[in-house]
């Protein structure tokens, strides 16, 4: 790793005081940081370490019925919280289905929203072409080893795929992302934080300039019943998705009152399958209905030469993880 | 805000300041990129990489603290190894993707090479070499990996331990505590350590141990481990 300064923040006023240093970033679990610093894909001069700020590792209720997750919650605390657990069965399905064991104790909310690709152009600094890792250099993947790569929302300067489960889950749970600056305060939904490639794809989300994740507020739910996080990938354990559903259903009288689809390992930010709810909305889960979901997600797919295959697997996994979170026998 | 004093006297600021200007010709570089998300800056606000001195930290490691001169991107497993001589934790791939490297932070198991050590001068750090009893004697997952022959070469070893050992540790905090870990799980919860010798159903033998259920190997999946894979594994 390249040389860098180091400074501990104690809290939120005074990390995002420092942050404004040019070079400077912030370091929490550092489990994506310190890999790309390892590659040499990033090299900050100043790492301004956030993980002693006061309260943002606390996970509690909002009075609404919701849950805060403090940023700086690791994603295995998340996964083994009680309420999460109880309310967002999702999420902890997610959560326990990425990485390993001692990676998701280090791992953070705010870190993971933030994961960079693992598409192998990207993190290999051995490729020239990479638009994601320098802006107007062209793209390896295009031509190259895609297998693993996007087939929706991609743009002819960049396939890569967003590689988290977590923010597939928490997509379909319809959070949102609480920030902060010198400015002031925001929020944006976890579906809006993520961004298309186009042609910027270096820029993975719409956190600004000296902006800070603070927390993840999930709404009160009604899938705590009916949801399943279903992850397709090359091994049992410790892999990336090649897809993933995450399924959420409200069913009344047999009949499918609110339903969520978000898709995983398929494109560069958590796919939202917005077709689901107006062909399933008061409709039962047959075959058909299900396959008229999952034709519709893969309707605008353009996959490239090696990932073919995840269309077919896409849709698969649609019904399939439908299925398993209405608690049929798939 | 504290903007974390370093520990420098004058004297090992001075005798730092002299190694840097020696050594700032190789070091000060510009930034390649800017932050993600972040535009470019401009030429006016270009961060140069200038030296970074060592500081003086303290680590808490197997009980005992010690000082240490580091510098900031010194990772925890190089503190270990190459300060402490605790060279009983592995460097394998040093990208958090084999676990050999696996120690104990505040009772949890992480992987030590994706972490500053200047990060952790106020955790409790214990590491393969601290599990051992005072009087010498095993822990029990280390007796336990002798019994059950859990290793070959022995490179992961240590991880696999030190992983082992907190994930019994998880399940019996966990909200499932009350019944046993399936082999698939303990399987999947074992997975962020790579054997490249494949002793992996003997260390599955070692953690259904461990978590009581060594001799119920009527547990379904549970085949690999009995005698007769080891006798296998010997023949």
């Amino acid at each position: 790793m390249d040389d860098f300064s180091y400074a501990r923040a104690g809290d939120v006023d005074g990390a995002l005081r420092l942050v404004e240093e040019p070079g400077a970033e912030f370091i929490a679990g550092g489990t994506n940081l310190l890999d790309l610093m390892k590659g040499g894909v990033t090299a900050p001069t100043r790492l301004i370490d956030i993980t002693q700020l006061a309260g943002l590792a606390q996970i509690h209720e909002l009075p609404d019925g919701g849950v805060r997750i403090g940023a700086l919650a690791s994603n295995s605390s998340v996964a083994e919280n009680e309420w999460v657990r109880a309310r967002y069965p999702l999420l902890a399905e997610a959560l326990l289905a990425g990485a390993s064991p001692q990676l998701r104790n280090m791992a953070t909310v705010g870190g993971n929203l933030l994961q960079r690709t693992r598409c192998p152009y990207f993190y290999d600094v051995g490729f020239a072409h990479c638009n994601k890792r320098d802006p107007g250099s062209g793209c390896d993947a295009l031509l190259g080893f895609n297998r693993n790569l996007a087939i929706l929302g991609t743009s002819d300067q960049c396939i890569a795929t967003n590689p988290s489960d977590m923010n597939v889950a928490l997509a379909a749970l319809d959070a949102s992302v609480q920030l902060r600056s010198s400015r002031g305060s925001r929020q944006l939904p976890v579906r809006d934080f993520h961004r298309l490639p186009g042609d910027t794809p270096q820029r993975d989300t719409n956190l600004a300039p000296g902006e800070i994740i603070t927390a993840v507020d999930l709404p009160p739910s009604p899938f705590a019943r009916h949801s399943h996080y279903l992850k397709v990938r090359d091994r049992a354990s410790y892999a990336f998705a090649l897809v993933s559903v995450a399924a959420a259903l409200r069913i009344d009288g047999g009949l499918v009152r609110e339903v969520r689809v978000v898709l995983g390992g398929v494109a560069p930010k958590p796919w939202i399958v917005a077709e689901a709810q107006p062909l399933l909305q008061g409709k039962p889960l047959t075959a058909a209905n299900l396959d008229a979901v999952a034709d519709a997600a893969m309707q605008g797919a353009r996959p490239q030469g090696d990932n073919f295959f995840k269309v077919a697997l896409g849709k698969r996994a649609i019904v399939r993880a439908l299925q398993v979170a209405a608690g049929q026998e798939a | 805000m504290t903007d974390k004093p370093l520990g420098l006297s004058r004297r090992n600021f001075l005798e730092a300041a002299a190694a840097g200007a020696v050594a700032m010709p190789l070091s000060r570089r510009v930034a390649a990129e800017p932050a993600p998300g972040s535009p470019a800056p401009d030429d006016a606000s270009q961060p140069v990489r200038l030296p970074v001195l060592p500081s003086t930290i303290q680590l808490n490691v197997n009980g005992q603290v010690h000082d240490l001169s580091v510098e900031p991107r010194l990772t925890l497993l190089d503190a270990l190894r190459e300060h402490l001589a605790l060279t009983g934790t592995k460097k394998g791939c040093d990208r958090g993707q084999c676990g050999a490297c696996t120690v104990l932070v505040n009772g949890r198991r992480i992987n030590s090479c994706l972490t500053l050590a200047v990060m952790h001068t106020q955790d409790q750090i214990v590491t393969i070499e601290g599990l051992a009893h005072a009087d010498g004697s095993l822990h029990p997952i280390q007796a336990a990996f002798i019994r059950q022959d859990a290793f070959q070469c022995g490179f992961c070893t240590p991880g696999q331990i030190c992983s082992a050992v907190a994930l019994v540790e998880e399940h019996r905090r966990g909200p499932d505590h009350q019944r046993p870990m399936t082999d698939d799980e303990i399987r999947d919860r074992m997975s962020g350590n790579i054997c490249r010798c494949g002793a992996y159903p003997h260390i599955l033998a070692v953690v259904r141990e461990a978590m009581g259920e060594g001799a119920s190997a009527a547990v379904p999946g549970a085949n690999a481990a009995g005698p007769g894979a080891r006798a296998a594994a010997h023949g």
